[in-house]
């Protein structure tokens, strides 16, 4: 018997990464904005989305949103409240979105077409950790974390914040009687992805809502 | 837990690659993985052990080379490795950096074939593997 070693020197998610690319590629030629959110369940990535969609449709913005979650399309329904277009995506057990489910859910969507959107975002499967490792095609990775999670979750779960562009601090009207401290937050993110954009926003009061919009207008902008 | 997801597709990836070497059984997959690619070792081991049963590769070991992250620092231009993933500060003059050198890797590195001495691997057909560097050892 000889033993031979054969250098492969291969990425093990490369199919998604390949698929993902093809996306991007899709995506940016009809200009649209894509956006990945991500966060734990619970986070209340649903209700920022649902608040960000309205304020975009009332300023006259096309955007709609692809939803990831193990079962159930409750927060699809919750999402076209907004009245934009919105598709649910059932993974059935498996813990994140991969370039492969969002490829199929772009096809046959009833009145949607890439190039009549400025802005598609895809919310994730609630889970910090997997996520991280699919590329979706996104340009925007958005890392969202609540102020009842702890300040610590960013050093927790580095794989993801360390590979988002921006970070969404929600329910920051909770931030008082949760005796956030704030300061140790956005330095724990900024520890993890040094000059990372940050939002402190609450999807009922609405505040640091106009700072994410005018950060989605400019990032929409054609450079 | 995406670490099935992740060793089905080390399955299938391995023994696409195997598959120009006819008579040959795959004994170990090395994986080069940073330590940012959100993976759990233990997990990825116990996956494996699942998605390679009663394939072609069953039985193959799995061996995880696990890579530290190097920052490289635009104060001081030094590449340097970091202590934990808790804080992306250049260890030499402390100042954040975000170039990261390594750490994101999920890579299958090489494979090792176990073949028989006078085996009939075909050395006539072209291999479509030529493109790749491969070493014998004995």
């Amino acid at each position: 018997m000889t033993t031979r070693i054969v250098e492969l020197r291969r990425g093990i998610l490369k199919k998604n990464d390949e698929l993902a690319a093809g996306l991007r590629d899709r995506f940016t030629s009809a200009g649209v904005l894509v956006l990945n959110l991500v966060s734990s369940p619970g986070t209340g990535k649903t209700a920022f989305l649902e608040l960000t969609l309205r304020n975009l449709r009332s300023r006259g913005a096309k955007a709609a949103a692809l939803v990831g979650d193990l079962e159930t399309d409750n927060d699809a329904r919750r999402l076209a409240a907004s009245g934009a277009p919105v598709r649910q995506i059932n993974t059935h057990g498996i813990c994140h979105l991969d370039a492969e489910m969002v490829t199929k859910h772009l096809e046959g969507w009833e009145g949607v077409s890439l190039a009549g959107l400025e802005y598609l975002f895809i919310e994730n499967v609630g889970n910090l950790v997997c996520p991280s490792s699919y590329d979706l095609g996104e340009r925007i990775r958005v890392a969202l974390l609540s102020v009842t999670e702890g300040e610590d979750k960013p050093l927790k779960y580095p794989g993801l914040f360390n590979s988002s562009d921006a970070a969404v601090i929600t329910k920051i009207d909770l931030a008082e009687p949760c005796g956030f401290d704030r300061e140790l937050a956005l330095r724990n993110i900024s520890e993890i992805r040094p000059g990372i954009r940050i939002f402190e926003t609450s999807a009922k009061t609405g505040v640091g809502m106009e700072d994410w919009l005018a950060y989605l207008a400019e990032q929409a902008r054609p450079a | 837990m995406h670490e099935l997801s992740i060793a089905a597709s080390i399955v299938e990836a391995v023994t696409e690659s195997a598959a120009a070497y006819p008579g040959a059984r795959v004994i170990a997959v090395r994986l080069r993985v940073g330590a940012l690619a959100s993976v759990v070792e233990d997990s990825l081991k116990f996956c494996w052990e699942l998605a390679s049963e009663g394939s072609p590769i069953a039985g193959a070991a799995l061996v995880i080379n696990k890579l530290p992250v190097i920052l490289h620092c635009e104060s001081c231009n030094a590449d340097s490795e970091i202590d934990g993933v808790q804080s992306f500060r250049c260890p030499h003059c402390n100042e954040l950096a975000t170039d990261l050198r390594q750490g994101r890797e999920l890579e299958i590195e090489s494979i090792e074939l176990e073949e028989p001495e006078n085996g009939d691997a075909p050395s006539t057909a072209p291999d479509p593997l030529r493109n790749q560097e491969v070493r014998e050892q004995i």
